[in-house]
């Protein structure tokens, strides 16, 4: 077990090296780098002057020169400057950090505390309407665009209650804290809900016709322990890989949600630095999803051992 | 007698109404406006764009300013701010200004005429700290020097007469920055002298200024402070203003469609539609096939069909003309009688084209033999747009035309290198002024001259209106100068959009103007009735 987390922990540092590589040559091949979108802003092009931003920018530079002097104050805990805010980029990343895992959190919430049960429920109730209705329900969750479902619960919002849940560094009330984060979390949760409630009826109706379970049931085990104890606990690893997955997905993923409820999270950040190649800001944002991601993967094959003792990482 | 006594009573009503109007206006509370975008700086020099003028020119002050109560921009308009006067010299070639004594910046430290040439000198690129971008340095090209005359005159010399400078010195695109604060910091934390101090400027969140209690205007400004929160997403915006959350929308960005959602979901809202001096044009590369053909550019001129455009983008709510708006809104215009002179300005767009086939058939195609362009435009709505439609329109006329929709990462980088044949673009206007509009964008030597329009008898005449201190003769000289222009097929104009605004009704204190988007946003006068 020992050599197997060693194993897989340097298997991270190499794939956190490779994608530092491709993050930042992708980067660079993009056309145009900051200094062409500050003058585009500005509306003319004098290359005197853009040159000697390039030079202040230290964008003149070779390649090479500019990854080790990334990597380097990376490694030191230095990462740079943004180029638009001309702030240090660790200040302008750490305050969002926060708001997305919060929206993240709750929705990956939902998700797992909606649809385990509607999943388990619908697997015990193959057949029946319920089930049909609750498949109806998931498949809605997962065809409809998390954009269009945000926009729709903000327009009802303001015609019913004429007011509507957009972002509030200082919310005023708790309630108030609760809805700006929950109603756009729901909004994500529902997709993921309905996927995770998917996996979890498939997965269940599979063990439930295991023999194992006939035979609980033939022991006088009650439904409920049958179903929520024998039954989900070898059911949940397709689950979790992925809750893992969608948590993944959730630190970046959140741009439309982001956007529409306009909550500064981290997701609507990078894309506003993309849009401005505002490099420190995105190389460093990626590098930060590239570690959550590596890191849910790695949780995820931890949590399998500890859920499934059949499963050992041996040599 | 009867006639003095009436003439009294009316003087003392007018003077009770003004200063009820006066005590109506209330103190306090935070105006909250959503912005459209996050500014790249906070720096009004160093940006070319209005989502800085607005929230950062509360902050600062002119030497003179457009009077922020009147809608149209006009040397008429043009009143002290720094300057308590200024005065030209007999022979036009020197403006100099008598400065206000006792103002402070932000910080504390005392204004003076130093912190003018300052300013100036890093406009005009002579001093050591210089702008990181300086896009507008071509306004002071006439401008020998600043030089100071103690510590409150200030003198502008000049190489010939200018008129103009004045109009530009009253932009909002023209604060007055402090000597001991280095560009870099008054792009991240600006200093000024105006009615609100900055407080916070957190990229894609939100604008904070606090009011100035120092402010040399006594009793101003009205508000606790100005909040602008960023939100790129225009339904997400316009929604929060619907249910309250804004009491402004950001000026002058309410389209003509969604002004009609804002009525109906907010009656009570009060909405303004100006012209906003943004021409949506056409940039033409004449050094290359095939438009350095003077025929093909004369039918391209004679294709359009702007009344369409306009009916289509903005349901008849834009206004036709040359380079400069046209009137009412705009003082530089062409009259409508001249503007139908200029081909393809006339009513008839079926014979306007069929005289466009016929040079098109002089210069070798036909409907046999089409002529394939590309139609370069940034990837923005407002932009992409038109450039369908104007393919669109340029069917009649056997030209293909195929959308080159560019990033606009690249848009000015592609278009200096004349890598383009034909291009869709907007220009705005910041100040409703001929030698702005004229040397910026069609002078032989201007960096945004993007098609490199050259015409040494055009740039003669550039130099005779600007020196023209009569105002009517300089109008004629203007026409003259826009209707050939236009004849030159230089940049054929298509339409000068008109956009929204609207406000809560408790919002008081507030004027749109109506030949720039650039220089109403002082907000020391804005109250809420609340």
């Amino acid at each position: 077990m020992f050599a197997y987390i060693v194993r897989r922990l340097v298997l991270m540092l190499v794939t956190l090296f490779g994608i530092s590589v491709v993050i930042f040559v992708l980067l660079r091949i993009v056309p145009g780098n900051i200094v062409d979108i500050l003058f585009d802003a500005a509306g003319y092009v004098d290359p005197s002057d853009k040159a000697n931003l390039e030079r202040e920018l230290g964008l003149d530079q070779p390649i090479v020169i500019q990854y080790l002097h990334w990597i380097g104050g990376l490694l030191r805990g230095d990462l740079g400057y943004s180029y638009v805010s001309e702030k240090p980029a660790l200040d302008e990343i750490l305050p969002r950090i926060p708001i997305t895992a919060r929206l993240a959190g709750l929705a990956l919430l939902f998700s797992a505390s909606i649809g385990i049960p509607l999943g388990v429920i619908s697997a015990v109730r193959q057949g029946t309407r319920l089930d049909y209705a609750l498949r109806v329900v998931s498949l809605s969750g997962l065809s409809l665009p998390s954009f269009w479902l945000g926009l729709l619960i903000l327009m009802a919002s303001v015609a019913l209650f004429g007011t509507m849940p957009i972002f509030n560094p200082n919310p005023k009330s708790f309630g108030e804290a609760c809805a700006i984060y929950g109603v756009p979390a729901l909004a994500v949760g529902f997709r993921s809900a309905a996927l995770v409630m998917r996996i979890t009826r498939s997965s269940m109706l599979e063990i439930l016709r295991q023999d194992y379970i006939r035979t609980a049931r033939a022991k006088g085990a009650s439904e409920a322990s049958v179903n929520y104890y024998h039954a989900l606990k070898n059911a949940i690893l397709p689950v979790i890989t992925v809750i893992g997955i969608e948590a993944a997905f959730l630190v970046g993923g959140l741009i439309v949600t982001e956007t529409v409820f306009n909550i500064p999270g981290v997701a609507r950040f990078l894309v506003e630095a993309l849009r401005w190649r505002d490099y420190p800001i995105v190389q460093n944002l990626v590098m930060l999803i590239a570690v959550v991601v590596v890191a849910a993967n790695f949780t995820v094959d931890m949590l399998y051992a500890a859920f499934d003792p059949r499963i050992r990482y041996t040599d | 007698m009867r006639s003095v006594q009436a003439l009294a009573a009316a003087g003392l009503c007018l003077l009770a109404a003004s200063s009820l109007a006066f005590a109506a206006e209330k103190q306090g509370g935070i105006l909250r406006i959503y912005h459209r975008d996050s500014p790249g700086s906070a720096s009004i020099h160093e940006e070319a764009t209005y989502s800085t003028n607005v929230p950062f020119m509360p902050v600062f002050n002119n030497l003179v300013v457009y009077k922020q109560d009147v809608a149209q921009n006009s040397l008429d308009s043009i009143v002290p701010d720094l300057a308590e006067s200024w005065a030209w010299s007999g022979d036009g070639k020197t403006l100099s200004f008598k400065l206000r004594q006792g103002v402070k910046w932000h910080d504390g430290k005392p204004f003076t005429s130093n912190d003018v040439k300052c300013t100036f000198d890093m406009l005009m690129g002579k001093s050591a700290q210089k702008f990181r971008k300086n896009p507008r340095k071509s306004w002071y090209d006439q401008v020998v020097d600043v030089t100071t005359n103690g510590d409150f005159e200030v003198a502008f010399n000049l190489k010939r007469p200018q008129l103009a400078l004045l109009a530009l010195l009253a932009s909002g695109y023209s604060p007055i920055y402090p000597c001991h604060v280095s560009p870099a910091e008054m792009r991240t934390h600006p200093i000024g002298t105006g009615p609100f101090k900055f407080v916070e400027f957190k990229a894609n969140e939100s604008i904070k200024l606090a009011r100035n209690p120092d402010y040399w205007k006594k009793g101003l400004p009205h508000l606790d402070g100005i909040e602008f929160t960023i939100i790129p997403n225009r339904s997400t915006a316009i929604l929060a203003f619907v249910a309250g959350k804004f009491d402004m929308t950001f000026p002058t960005e309410v389209s003509i469609p969604l002004l009609k959602d804002v009525k109906a979901q907010a009656p009570n809202a009060v909405c303004v539609v100006e012209p906003i001096n943004v021409s949506t044009n056409i940039i033409i590369n004449a050094s290359a096939p095939p438009f350095d053909s003077p025929d093909i550019r004369g039918a391209l001129a004679l294709a359009l069909d702007r009344p369409a455009f306009v009916s289509i983008l903005s349901e008849g709510q834009a206004d036709v003309g040359g380079t400069m708006l046209p009137a009412p809104a705009g003082i530089w215009g062409m009259p409508k009688e001249m503007l139908e002179t200029i081909p393809g300005y006339g009513p008839d767009v079926n014979a306007n084209r069929e005289q466009a086939r016929k040079l098109m058939q002089k210069a070798g195609y036909g409907p046999d033999k089409h002529l394939a362009v590309k139609v370069s435009t940034r990837n923005i709505p407002v932009y992409r747009d038109p450039a369908v439609i104007l393919i669109d329109q340029l069917k009649s006329i056997y030209i293909d035309g195929e959308l080159d929709v560019v990033e606009t990462a690249n848009w000015f980088s592609k278009v200096a290198r004349k890598d383009y044949a034909l291009g869709l673009n907007l220009t705005g206007n910041s100040v409703d002024d001929p030698d702005q509009a004229f040397y910026e964008n069609y002078s032989c030597q201007s960096e945004r001259n993007y098609t490199n329009y050259c015409n040494p008898d055009i740039e003669k005449l550039f130099d005779q209106q600007s020196q023209e201190t009569d105002i009517a003769k300089r109008k004629k000289l203007v026409w003259e100068i826009d209707k050939k222009l236009q004849e030159d097929v230089a940049r054929p104009i298509i339409f000068h959009a008109r956009t929204g605004t609207c406000w809560q009704p408790y919002v008081k204190g507030i004027t749109v103007m109506s030949n720039s988007s650039y220089n109403g946003y002082r907000y020391e006068d804005a109250w809420l009735d609340k």
